[in-house]
Parts: structure tokens; sequence; C-alpha cells
């Protein structure tokens, strides 16, 4: 089975030269492809974690009685969603990359920062997404009733347990939609990590393409199959989530 | 039977693909050679971040040998020019697309290029593939680059042949400031390219503590393209006449000599070789 398929796809590229799906019948480039989706992956993955966390805690520090800690975050925000993540990603790597310890390799001249291309990456699409998910967490919070906050202050709850314990599995479930629209603009936007020769999916599409030129339709096609499929997951995950978590009575 | 079932859908596919693209050279239409004078305008896809082929002149124009290679085409069809400044990555794909009418941006001539645009001969320059990378590491041959990571730019060819020749690893920018940017910064032993671009960076003075130390590889001549199905039509029959005119009256080392590029061997046996015999 295995072995017509790739007979076909090379037959199919010797009839028409533009339809070159040279990726299902060289294993080399099949690996280039697999390498990069591994790379997209961990990047997804990392950047969504990571992008929630930054979430959390910041709708939380918005809340807080300091003004400063306030207007630190709302910096952040600013900053973050309203510059392109492109130029984000370049400016972390190659301005800020500057001033991280770096290790020097064997030949003595290569310097290895600690922090590698993959690792600003993960950081500079996280902060970005983060700025995004701290506004979504806002609104969640601001939907939580007021008087469900001071009931629960009046059991006692400190601020810190009444947003671990009651506001934020509320604010959480109004949260949801928004924040799976966001997260999926995530997953695309790490193919912007190219910009700084992460090698993934997009980055070895496009190598891919430009060493077999006939190959290039075939790889947008696969690079659009690929996303619909990473991004479907994603999707199905925040759905069951969502379905789950859903309480009868609240909320949508 | 599942095959049967896929083959037709991708065939059902392809031809809605392959209906944008005319029929190949039986009878020329001439279509992009007669827009052009019917418009009064040449747009050529040239670069500009590749020094002295194509670049930005401080007053934001592009400049450079290429330039002038077509603004002797466009004034030669007496219309006016217009550049376009395009990538290694997307400049088959702009000529495809009628984006531009003439491609002349540093582009290796390479057999699979052939087949998506018509590129017309002579070649009208060279260049092979080789490295700067900084004195202090004292590479003697592409065998020291093995295993160690080298600074590319997406869209060259030769990034595949040394990752497969050498086991060298491709760290590959979209752009040359990026990738030169990050061999300054130490994340890569070496930047590879072409040797012609990479001898006036060094001849700039701002890359002293570099060198060019190994064999250039692979000299590849670059070639101008034209839109596949105009190549044997009049506007392919016309960009060859030039570059030959180019090569055999001296102008092409004549232009080299004007942006200071280090003078090939290359263009001086194409002017013996395109010799007039009545001289």
């Amino acid at each position: 089975m295995l072995e017509s398929f790739s007979d076909f796809f090379r037959e199919l590229a010797d009839q028409y030269p533009r339809w070159n799906f040279i990726f299902f019948y060289e294993p080399v480039q099949w690996d280039r492809i697999m390498k990069g989706l591994r790379y997209t992956v961990v990047l997804s993955v990392a950047c969504v974690i990571f992008s929630v966390i930054i979430g959390v805690v910041g709708a939380w520090l918005q809340g807080s009685s300091n003004r400063f800690v306030r207007n630190t975050v709302q910096g952040y925000i600013q900053f973050f969603r309203n510059t392109p993540p492109f130029v984000q990603l370049l400016f972390f790597y190659f301005a800020l990359g500057q001033f991280t310890p770096t290790i020097v390799g064997a030949d003595g001249w290569t310097e290895t920062p600690i922090i590698s291309n993959v690792g600003w990456a993960i950081i500079s699409l996280s902060f970005f997404a983060g700025a995004f998910n701290v506004e979504i967490f806002r609104a969640g919070i601001e939907a939580v009733p007021e008087s469900t906050q001071e009931a629960a202050f009046a059991l006692g709850f400190s601020r810190f347990q009444v947003y671990k314990e009651i506001v934020l599995p509320l604010a959480f479930r109004v949260s949801l939609p928004s924040l799976n629209n966001n997260l999926v603009n995530l997953v695309k936007t790490s193919t912007q990590a190219m910009a700084i020769a992460v090698p993934e999916l997009l980055y070895q599409c496009v190598s891919i393409w430009n060493d077999y030129p006939s190959a290039q339709y075939p790889t947008m096609l696969l690079l659009f199959c690929s996303f619909v499929f990473l991004v479907g997951i994603l999707v199905l995950g925040m759905h069951r989530w969502e379905q789950k978590s859903r309480i009868p009575g609240y909320g949508g | 039977m599942f095959l049967k079932y896929l083959k037709s859908s991708v065939l059902g596919l392809t031809a809605f693909g392959m209906s944008a693209v005319p029929a190949l050279a039986e009878q020329c239409t001439n279509d992009t050679w007669n827009k052009v004078m019917s418009r009064g305008k040449l747009v050529v896809g040239v670069k500009a971040d590749y020094k002295p082929w194509g670049f930005r002149s401080s007053d934001g124009a592009i400049v450079g040998m290429e330039v002038d290679i077509a603004q002797a085409a466009a004034d030669a069809m007496g219309v006016e020019l217009e550049t376009v400044a395009v990538q290694s990555s997307n400049r088959m794909q702009f000529l495809e697309q009628g984006k531009i009418d003439l491609m002349i941006a540093t582009m290796s001539d390479r057999p699979d290029r052939r087949e998506i645009v018509g590129i017309t001969l002579p070649n009208h320059y060279t260049s092979g593939t080789n490295i700067m990378s900084p004195k202090a590491l004292g590479f003697t041959e592409w065998e020291d680059l093995r295993g160690k990571p080298v600074c590319g730019k997406q869209g060259a060819f030769y990034n595949q042949v040394v990752t497969e020749r050498y086991g060298v690893e491709i760290i590959a920018f979209t752009g040359n400031a990026e990738a030169k940017q990050a061999l300054r910064d130490k994340r890569c032993v070496a930047w590879v390219y072409d040797d012609s671009s990479i001898g006036s960076d060094l001849s700039s003075g701002n890359w002293d503590d570099f060198e060019m130390p190994l064999a250039s590889e692979d000299d590849n001549p670059w070639a101008m393209a034209v839109p596949l199905a105009e190549k044997d039509c009049v506007f392919g029959n016309f960009i060859s006449g030039l570059t030959y005119n180019m090569h055999e009256n001296g102008t092409l080392i004549d232009l080299e000599a004007k942006w200071g590029i280090k003078a090939t061997q290359y263009l001086v046996d194409k002017k013996a070789q395109y010799a007039d015999w009545i001289q």
C-alpha cells in the first residue's frame, strides 16, 4: 500500500510538473516536514500553556490594590497587544538576545545564548498572546457577580482565596469561548517564528518549495491541512472542556 | 479503487490549477510584450538587498548592476522602467502571476527553475558558493564545517547542496540582514552565500575580522527570466539578443567595473566567445 502510495505521487509529479508532492515519496523531505511539525507542536503547546498562565496571573494583578502593579500590567498589555508579533520576535531575538549570558563553544568563537531561538519564540509569542488573555480573563472576572464575591469575603475568604476558589472558576467558564479564539490565533501565529529561523512547519515548507519550485502548491496544501488538523485538535479539546465545566443555569 | 478515486480528484484539482497557465509556445500570443508596449512601462523584478547588483541608494531608489541591465532593456523597448523589489523566495511567483514582466534578480539558472519561468540564454553572470567566516576560526576547507551551525538565506539553492554534501547545519533566515546579524552575534560560524556578494561585503570595510577562506563551489550562471509562455516569442528572443549584445560589446564588463565588482573570468570568456569575426 505504502509503496503504491508513493508511486502514485511520483507519477503525478511526472505528469503535472506543478503538483510535485515530493514529501510523499522522498524520505528526506518527509523527515523535514515531520521535524517542522514537531517544532510547531512544541511551540504551540508551550505558548498555549505559558500564555494562559500569564493571562491568569495578569488578570489577578490587574485587580491589585497597588496602583504601580496595575499600571505595570496595563503597560505590558498595551505594548504587546499593540505591536506586531513579527517585530516582537525580531526584537527579542536580536536586541534582547545580546544581553543574555552565552556559552562559548569549543571553537572559542561561537557563543550559544542560553536562550535559543526556540526559547525566544516561546517567550515572545507567549507574552503576545498572554496580553490578550489578560483582557479575556478580565472580561470573565467582571462577569462574576459582585454579590458572589462579597458573600465569599463574608465567609472569611482572603482576596487570593476568593480569586482562586470563587472568581477564577466562574470567570474561566465565561472566558472560554474568547480564550479559544485567541489560542487558535496563537497556534497560527507560531509560523512567524520563521523570522528568527525556528525550523517549524512553515520554515521547512518554504525551504522545500525553494529547493523544489515544482512542490510549491502541494506544500501549501500540506500547510493548510496540517493547520486545520492542529487547530482542530485544539478546538475539540477546548469544546470538551467547555462542555464538561458547564454549570447548568450559569452563563451560556 | 482508492487510488483511482484519489487520482481523479487530484487531477480535477490540477486541471483547476493548470487552466491559468497559457498553452506552451505553440503559438505566441506575446501577451506580456504587448502589455508592456501599450502600457509604456516595463516592470522588472530586481533585488533590493544584494549590493551592488540591486540595492537601495541613499535616496531610496533601487540601483545596481542588474538595475542598469533592466534600464537598458527598457530603453531599447522605448518604454519607462519600473523596478519592484523581489526576494529569492518570491521572485518566480511574481513573474508567474504577472506582477513583474521581467526578472533580473541574481537568480541562479537551475533545471527545475526552467520549468517554472522562461529563462533566457545567454546567462548574464555567474557566481559560486562560499562562506564568510571570522578569521579567528581559520577554516580552510568545506569539511571543517561538518555539523556546525551556518547561517544562510531562505531560498538559496545551495543550502540544500552544502547540507547534503558536508553535513552543515543551515540556519536559514528570511533576509540577508538578519542572517549576517546572526553571524555577528556569533550564533553561527559562517554565512553561506554567493561568493560575489560576500566579496563586495568584505570590500565594504564593515567586515574586517571576517574572510572568505574556502574555494568557491558549484559555480552557477545567473539568468534573467521572462514568463514561460514568452520564452520562445518576442520577449524572450529580445532579452536573449540584448544579453548577447551586452556580452559581445563589453557592456557587462563595463558595468561590473562601474559597480566596483571584482572582475570575473566568466564575463571575459563570454566576450571572447562571442567576439565578432570581422574585427
